[in-house]
Parts: structure tokens; sequence; C-alpha cells
């Protein structure tokens, strides 16, 4: 009844191009937006702030970074971890090395040099596909736990090879309360996710997903596969590196090569692949289930557990959430193997019939 | 900003409310991992832990302040660490003080403590040159870190070679854990070689450690006089199990605190006859009288946290007694902001730089000839530079040296030096004697 686009005559090419064509769909995000940026600091806590929410919209970005080189281009990465540390590594010695560099360039150049890193343990996929490649990126991942464990001058001598930021600041405001942490990491991520979503909708974008669907028929009509697959690890690794930057400078503030291990691509992965392959969207949704959802758990069930009368000790809470967490995925993948951005659009498809579906 | 100021200032009485009502409980947040490939270790640690602060409660708390404990889960995941962190420092009142029991987890709480003015005690773990408590104003390596623990092994070798002149032309091979707990004794041991004239070769087994082929067949190759291990977890089973696949005498081995309790010795067996390990003062202490008490007073009435069998093994030691400096520390810091009165973590940090643990007060907490008299300072966040060396018999471990102390001549300057550079790379503008008094 309110979500049909009847009556919405497009009269322009730019209405008919326009990111998000639906009115509707329009106004929910810009209300989205809005109460991200003004409801949620009036109403947070700090341990929202400092444990939910940064992590969360950090490892969203990620996970769009990694959506658009496995979901929109097909090619399987286990590297994102690799690309994370070499951004986080990258921004820490450009932020570090010169002396007033703001922070903004060090994120960008930091996203920057994952790019070149990200194009170079790339090359791999002009010649393997599928599970091979995803072989092959792992080498990225080995290359740099070993990378920043053992030549020094990546972790600016340090004796341990951990390192740590401080005094952050964008355009003169300190970098210190979770608020501003939080505003600044939305701030990119709102950036990144639009430039993203109109990356996928363009040119690049369809070639992106012509050398997905089937390389050789892409290559027939005229698409170069060096050039759309390696564009692909260009901006995945661009925005999973300034996603790495943001974990180290934002939400650990001092790490070590260990913090960005093979568990994390993993984790990026399983966000893609859970929240939806091809789905901007569906990167939220993965972010959210991988991140919050063992936190909510972890705090849920010794609730749960008072509440029915029985104490569960820490390591049983651990264990459980561990059980649950993964039975939920198991489900979920047998529910909808679209990922929860397929339910998304299941949801929004059935809204529009509501309520007289045929 | 009027709806925000309404909805800051009702949290802010519900959060005062809150800490009000129990502002006669003092709070210790724990970090422990009972799950994870480190859970061996990290299991007994956390039960003695709990079970010294119940002793605590049974004893009649701090001057009559009670403690409260909670745990939240870390699996050794610095993200998840964080997240717990955050996540108690403000429950019951405010945290007192947290122990990250994680190289990784205490970098990041470093940076984070000192906004938060929560200290952090590392009893022999963490960043070694945070003993510098000029610099790392929140930071407590309360009695030892890996710096002491490295010089106290090369004491050891020194003595077994007949002095340390004695050191010069053998080869020690340092086998380690990649990661910055395992590199953390490399800037030490550098420092003694080139001192005494003894080679040292570097040898990085990748976490977890379970394939050690590689690196015992260099060991093999080199045929060092001696072999420090720097493993954990999984890692240190596995390496003494190459060195009798390898045949290199155990005899000849030396672990640091990690390596050296029943976790990682237990599954080898006989296998481990003759291995030491250094300790950081204690080692396993069934007989003192704080395990006997534990046992009277929290396991007899079935509160004991993990099972009898392991109370006063090492690493439960280790958890006893970073429970009792923490709760030390509260009661000295009571004596300057009042007796039987809630203490802040701000407070707490006072309490713990003017720890005065003589063997008196040692003697009525149990710890009898556990450990040596701590005392610190600004300038020394330690407190205490004294080590022991046990040796596994097969079964159980025993004390096979005297107590060594650390060469302050050695471990100062690299203190000082490393410390400094962390001040000057975070532009931290070291603690004035003024500051130091307050």
């Amino acid at each position: 009844m309110f979500y049909r686009e009847n009556g919405q005559y497009k009269t322009s090419y730019g209405a008919d191009q326009q990111i998000f064509p639906i009115a509707q769909d329009r106004w929910a995000v810009l209300l989205l937006i809005a109460a991200a940026f003004v409801v949620v600091p009036l109403v947070g806590s700090d341990y929202m702030f400092r444990a939910i929410f940064i992590p969360f919209l950090i490892m969203s970005l990620a996970a769009l970074g990694v959506n658009i080189l496995v979901g929109y281009c097909g090619q399987i990465s286990l590297g994102s971890g690799a690309f994370m540390a070499v951004g986080a590594y990258a921004a820490f010695n450009f932020f570090v090395r010169i002396p007033g560099m703001p922070l903004l360039l060090a994120l960008v150049l930091g996203g920057l040099c994952s790019s070149v890193f990200g194009i170079l343990f790339g090359l791999p996929s002009l010649r393997v596909k599928g599970l091979y490649l995803a072989v092959a990126t792992l080498a990225a991942q080995f290359f740099s736990d070993w990378m920043f464990l053992r030549i020094k001058w990546f972790t600016n001598d340090a004796p341990s090879g951990s390192v740590s930021v401080s005094g952050l600041q964008v355009f003169g405001m300190p970098i210190e309360s979770p608020i501003s942490k939080y505003l600044l990491c939305l701030s990119i991520l709102v950036v990144l996710a639009l430039v993203a979503k109109n990356l996928v909708r363009g040119a690049v974008g369809r070639e992106w997903m012509a050398i997905r669907d089937m390389d050789v028929a892409a290559a027939v009509i005229g698409i170069r596969p060096m050039y759309a697959k390696l564009s692909a690890f260009a901006v995945s690794s661009f925005i999973v590196g300034i996603a790495g930057a943001l974990w180290g400078f934002v939400y650990l503030g001092a790490w070590e090569p260990a913090a960005f291990s093979v568990d994390l691509s993993f984790k990026m992965l399983f966000m893609v692949i859970i929240g939806g392959m091809g789905s901007i969207m569906g990167s939220f949704f993965g972010a959210g289930f991988i991140v919050v959802l063992p936190i909510f758990l972890n705090q849920f069930l010794p609730l749960l557990g008072r509440l029915v009368g029985v104490e569960i000790s820490t390591a049983g809470i651990s264990h459980a959430e561990l059980i649950i967490f993964g039975a939920l995925i198991v489900w979920f993948l047998i529910v909808e193997p679209h990922g929860l951005a397929k339910l998304w659009a299941l949801s929004k498809q059935k809204l529009r019939l509501w309520p007289f579906p045929h | 900003m009027k709806l925000r100021n309404i909805v800051l200032a009702s949290v802010l009485a519900a959060a005062g409310a809150g800490a009000f009502a129990q502002a006669k409980e003092q709070f210790f947040p724990g970090l422990p991992y009972r799950t994870g490939p480190y859970a061996p270790n990290g299991v007994p640690w956390a039960n003695g832990y709990s079970d010294y602060l119940k002793l605590t409660n049974a004893r009649g708390g701090i001057n009559g302040v009670k403690v409260i404990y909670e745990e939240c889960e870390t699996g050794y995941d610095t993200a998840r660490g964080v997240e717990c962190y955050e996540r108690l420092k403000g429950k019951n009142g405010g945290a007192t003080v947290f122990q990250p029991l994680s190289t990784g987890i205490t970098f990041a709480l470093t940076e984070k403590a000192p906004g938060d003015k929560i200290p952090l005690i590392t009893a022999g773990y963490g960043r070694s040159e945070s003993q510098d408590g000029t610099v790392f104003k929140w930071n407590f390596p309360l009695a030892g870190t890996y710096w002491l623990a490295a010089d106290a092994l090369v004491q050891t070798i020194a003595k077994k070679e007949g002095g340390l002149d004695k050191l010069k032309g053998k080869k020690v091979t340092l086998v380690y854990h990649d990661s910055p707990y395992g590199k953390e004794p490399i800037p030490l041991l550098q420092e003694r070689a080139a001192m005494h004239g003894f080679n040292l070769q570097l040898l990085p087994v990748t976490a977890p450690g379970v394939d050690q082929k590689a690196t015992w067949l260099q060991v093999r190759q080199a045929r060092p006089d001696y072999v420090l291990l720097w493993g954990w977890g999984v890692m240190n089973s596995t390496a003494l199990k190459e060195a009798q696949a390898t045949g290199y005498p155990r005899e000849k081995m030396y672990g640091v605190w990690w390596s050296g309790a029943e976790p990682d010795v237990k599954d080898v067996g006989d296998g481990a006859k003759g291995y030491n390990a250094v300790t950081m003062q204690h080692g396993a202490e069934p007989q003192s009288a704080v395990v006997k008490e534990i046992l009277e007073k929290v396991h007899a009435k079935g509160e004991g946290a993990g099972p009898k069998e392991d109370v006063g093994q090492v690493l439960y030691m280790r958890g006893a007694m970073s429970a009792m400096l923490a709760v030390e520390g509260v009661r000295r810091a009571q004596e300057r902001f009042g007796k039987g009165k809630w203490v802040s973590g701000e407070q707490a940090r006072w309490g713990y730089e003017n720890l005065a643990l003589d063997q008196k007060k040692l003697d009525a907490l149990g710890f009898a000839g556990v450990m040596r008299p701590i005392s610190t300072s600004c300038a020394d966040h330690m407190g205490s530079n004294w080590a022991r060396v046990h040796t596994w018999d097969g079964k159980k471990w025993n004390f096979s040296s005297d107590w060594l102390q650390a060469d302050e001549q050695v471990l100062k300057p690299l203190v000082k030096t490393t410390a400094a550079k962390y001040a000057t790379d975070k532009k931290l503008t070291p603690r004035t004697p003024a500051d130091c008094q307050s």
C-alpha cells in the first residue's frame, strides 16, 4: 500500500538514473543516514559506541570492499585480512614518519598502498579461478603476516612489532571521544558506500558482473578481463585497506600483525556470503551478523540463564555462543542461500503487493 | 542540544545512583580465556584469580569492603578483549584494575587506560619497558617482565658454565613464538650477547606452533649449547617432543614462565624430564599457606572455580598472586584515601605505585616462601627483580636454583631508552617529580 512506485513518473534521464529510483527507498535511506548521524549520537552510550557501533561500521566497510571483489566480480579472495593489514601499517607509517600528516590523507594513502598490494596479488586471478584463486590469495595473507613480523621498518623499529597511534584529529577536531570516532567512521562509510553503489551500477560494475557471470562470454563481447579483474582488486583492496587503517587507528589504537590474521579474512568472507553476494546492503547485514550477534549472545545468554535460575560459567557461555552462532549460520544458509540481502529483497517484493497479493 | 543534555543527565544520574548503591563493593573485572587454543594455560590462571578474590571476601574483604568479580571471555582475541574492556569498565561503580593477560590486549588497553583512568596490572608479561612509571603512568608489570626473565635465564646458564665470562663463544638459540610476546626478550638477549660474546641464534615459530620440524632441524644443525624456549600453549609440548625426537638434551633447555607450567609438560611426561623454566618468583606451591586457606575457605564450601587438584599449580598460583597484588594495591590506596572506603581506579593507581609488601605482610597473606617483598615507586613499576628456576622431574616442578636477581646495570638502560622512545613517538612528556608525588 505504502511501498509502490505507481505514479512516480520519470521525466528526465537524471530521474531515471538516480541511485534509488523509488521515492520511498530514497526517503528511507536518507532517514537512516540522518538517524545514524543525529539520533544515534544522542542516545548511544559509551559502551555502545566503542564496542558495538564502531566495530560494526568498520567491518561493514571492510565487507563492502570484499563484496566488490567476491560478490560483484566473482573473484574469491582469502587475502582480505592482508589488505587490511597493509592499509593499517601503511597509514601508520605515513602518519608517524611524516610530521604534520593529516589523518584523512594518511588513511587515503594507506588505502592506495593496499590497492597496489591488491593489484599485485590479484595478478594470479588472470590465470586461475574459483577455489584455486582463493588459495592463491591466501598467499597474500601469509606474505603480509611475514612482512609485518619480520621487516622492522614497517613497525617503526618497535622491539615487539606492535605499533600504536595517538593524537588523531580531523580539521583540528580531536578524535578522542567515542562519538567523534563514531562520526568519523560513519562519514567515511557513507561516502565510500555511495561511491561503491555508484561504481557497481556504472560501466565498471557491469564489466565486473559480466566477468563474474561468464568470463569467456565477457571477453567475447569486448570486456578486457585483465582490466576488469585488476580494477576490482584495486577498488576492493582500497576500501578494505581504509577499513583496516580505521580498525587499527580508531578501534584498537595499538595493534600487532595477529590482529589481521587469516581468521579475519575468513570472517570477512563469511560476512559477504551470509550477508549476500553482490549486494551493498548485504555487506551491512553480514557485518551486523558476524560482529554484533556474538557479543549479543555473550551478554544475553547469562541473563537468560539467570531468568531460569541457572548460573552459566564463562566457558559455558563462550561455548554456547559458538554453538548457537554456528547453528544460525547453517540455518540461514539453508533457508536462504543467497544471504540476508535476498531476504530483504523478498520482503520488499512482498511489501509492494501488500495488502492485496495475487 | 537540549535533548542530548537531558539524555546525558539521566544516564549519568542512573549511573551515579548505581554507583552510589554499590559504593561499598570493590569491582575487579576479569578478562580470562577459558576457551580457544590457549585455554589450557588460561583456565588455571583465571581459576586462581577468582578463587583468591573469593578468599578475600571470606577473609572479610579489604578492610571490610567486599570484592565483586565478573569475567568476560576474550578467547585471546584482541578485538574481543577490547569489547570486554569496554563492557566491564563502567560496571558495578567502575573497574578497579584490569589484568589483560595477553600481550595484544595489553598493547591495545595501554592506549585506552589513561583516558579512562583505570590502571593495568600485567604481572610478569606485557611490555617490558612499562616498568618505567614516569612514562607508563597506568601500567604495572608487577614482579617481573620478559626482560627480567631473559636476564635471569642468561645468569642461570652462566652459573652452569662457571661465570659470565665463560659464555664467550657459546651458542645460544632462542626458539620463540612469532608474535610480540615471543619477540619481547630479543633486545635484552642481544644486549647480553654483545656484552659476553655468546652467539645468539633466533628461530621463530609460526603461531600456534604445532609444526616445528624445520625449526628443530636447524637446532640439530647448529648444535647450540643452550636452547631458550619462548613458547606458548601447544607450542611448548610440541617443542619438547621435537627436542626428544632430535635428541636435544632437555637439561639444556630453558623456558620462560609461560613455558614452565604443568599443562606445557604433562603431555610429554618423562620426555620433558630435566627441562627447566624460569619462574617469576613462585612455582607450583601446593604446600603454601594461601593454598591451604583457599582449599579450606573456598573449595570446602564448593565455591572453587576449578578442580581441587589444580589448586597450587604454577599458573593457578600466578592467578592467585596477580589477584593478591590487585587487592593489596587497593588496601594500600585505602591507607591514603580512607580505610574501609571504596577507592576509584585513579586512587587504586596510587596504591599500585606505592605498594609496600614486606615479608611480614606476605606471611600474613599466606605467601611466605612463595614470593619476595615488593615495593614499587614512581620510577619503578615492577617492584621486585627476583626470579627462580625450576625443573620438571617427570611428575612435578621442583626448584633447582636459588633466588636470582636481574642485573639492573643491563635492565635499567634498556628500559629507559625504550620507554623514552615510546614517549617521543607518542609525544608524551614524562612525569615530573611533582606529578610523582601526587
